[in-house]
């Protein structure tokens, strides 16, 4: 099966980087799902996990928060200030986060938290 | 002991006990350097595959943007410079405020006003010392800095671009920095980040290539518009490493020629001290033989 070279970067490290099957990521215009030889693409995303689903059937799941997205030549970049892999994400202090954002309605905290959560537990 | 003596023996308990302190700084430094070094590595794939997006929208697409737009005229600048939070860093912080200082003059012969942002200490006092204007600093990071610090010196920077002139914005921007060359070598390098330089860009393309059509989600101005803040952003936090790296090699340069003045002078003081021991000897010696041949002049007088 066709694959596609994934690399998730954020600003200070590479997080992750490998082959896939097809990527799953929501722009800014909607979710978009990118296969090998999709057409170039360049978008803006908005905070959202990532899924990354590799040819031996595993899943890999990464809380982006926000950043961009390139396509080209069957090399799929994925750009964030801030990404983290699902397992990397503590799960109680996004919860606690969660809440204190909530209490201090911070819409960029609480969202923030929100996906590190989604990515982590799928809830 | 003689006081001759005493002076010099003081005077190489200090010397060694700064040589210490220097040797430990200059260790210290040398580690930091590799770490930094790291970083500024680890930072690279960011910054690159940003450039790169970057240049595929300003060449691939007609969007005009602020950010990308040549203003007609421009009377204002801002430059950001980046020195040291410490000292003992030989030169550095003095280079990179030279070559701040030199933009700055040859922005104002082109009729432009200069807005000068700081990142560290050096810089702030330099400027404050000689009461010259600052817009804005930043300081406490400058041997370890993170992304966030980036962010919070280019949200400013941004801030004070998208403000109309005759607001008090600028049409401008430039960063003062210090290239890490090698161990020995940084200079402190001037670029302009705003607006976008397109001879840059296009020295980019050749070497990659050219670009693939590229479909942009939502369009070209939106993605424009999310990508030049970090664009800006990561390029001042590369900057803002490379700077760590020559802060430290720099300080490390600076210790070691310490160390090794202190070595010299050690040695001097021994051999001087040395002296002043063996003249104390010497001069014992003729005492006691003075003393004993003039004893045995007045016995032989007195027999």
């Amino acid at each position: 099966m066709a694959e596609l070279h994934v690399e998730l970067v954020a600003a200070d490290r590479k997080v992750w980087s490998g082959e896939a099957t097809i990527v799953l990521a929501r722009t800014k215009s909607g979710d978009i799902g990118i296969q090998p030889n999709h057409t170039p693409v360049l978008g803006a995303m908005d905070p959202q996990p990532v899924t990354i689903r590799q040819a031996d059937g595993t899943t890999v799941i990464a809380a982006v928060h926000g950043g961009l997205l390139s396509f080209a030549d069957n090399r799929l970049s994925i750009l964030a200030e801030v990404a983290e892999l699902a397992d990397e994400i503590d799960v109680d202090r996004a919860e606690r986060a969660l809440a204190a954002a909530k209490t201090e309605s911070e819409a960029a905290a609480q969202r923030r938290a929100e996906v590190r959560l989604l990515a982590a537990t799928g809830r | 002991m003689g006081a001759q003596l005493r002076v010099y023996k003081r005077r190489i308990r200090s010397v060694t006990a700064t040589k210490k302190i220097t040797k430990a700084m200059e260790m210290i430094s040398a580690s930091r350097i590799m770490k930094a070094q790291r970083a500024v590595a680890a930072s690279s794939p960011y910054a690159n595959e940003l450039t790169r997006a970057v240049t595929a929208v300003a060449t691939r697409s007609n969007a005009k943007h602020p950010l990308t737009a040549e203003p007609v005229g421009a009377t204002r600048a801002a430059l950001l410079v980046v020195t040291a939070d410490r000292g003992l860093a030989g030169g550095y912080s003095s280079n990179a405020i030279k070559a701040a200082l030199e933009l700055t003059k040859r922005l104002q012969s082109e009729g432009k006003t200069v807005d000068t942002y700081i990142i560290g200490r050096k810089g702030v006092s330099y400027y404050g010392f000689r009461n010259l204007t600052v817009a804005g600093s930043w300081v406490g990071f400058s041997d370890k800095p993170t992304y966030q610090d980036a962010k919070d010196a280019s949200a400013a920077l941004i801030d004070a671009f998208v403000t109309e002139t005759a607001d008090g914005g600028v049409d401008e921007l430039h960063i003062i920095s210090t290239e890490f060359v090698s161990m020995l070598t940084q200079n402190p390098v001037e670029a302009r980040l705003l607006p976008l330089s397109l001879e840059e860009t296009e020295a980019n393309a050749e070497e990659q290539g050219p670009f693939p059509l590229y479909d942009f989600e939502p369009s070209a101005e939106g993605v424009l518009d999310a990508l030049l803040p970090r664009y800006v952003e990561s390029r001042i936090y590369n900057a803002l490493l490379q700077s760590a790296a020559s802060e430290h090699a720099a300080r490390r340069r600076a210790m070691k020629s310490a160390t090794d003045n202190a070595g010299e002078l050690i040695k001097s003081l021994t051999r001087l001290a040395n002296t002043a021991r063996q003249a104390d000897i010497t001069q014992e010696i003729s005492e006691i033989v003075g003393g004993a041949s003039a004893l045995a002049d007045a016995n032989a007088g007195s027999d």
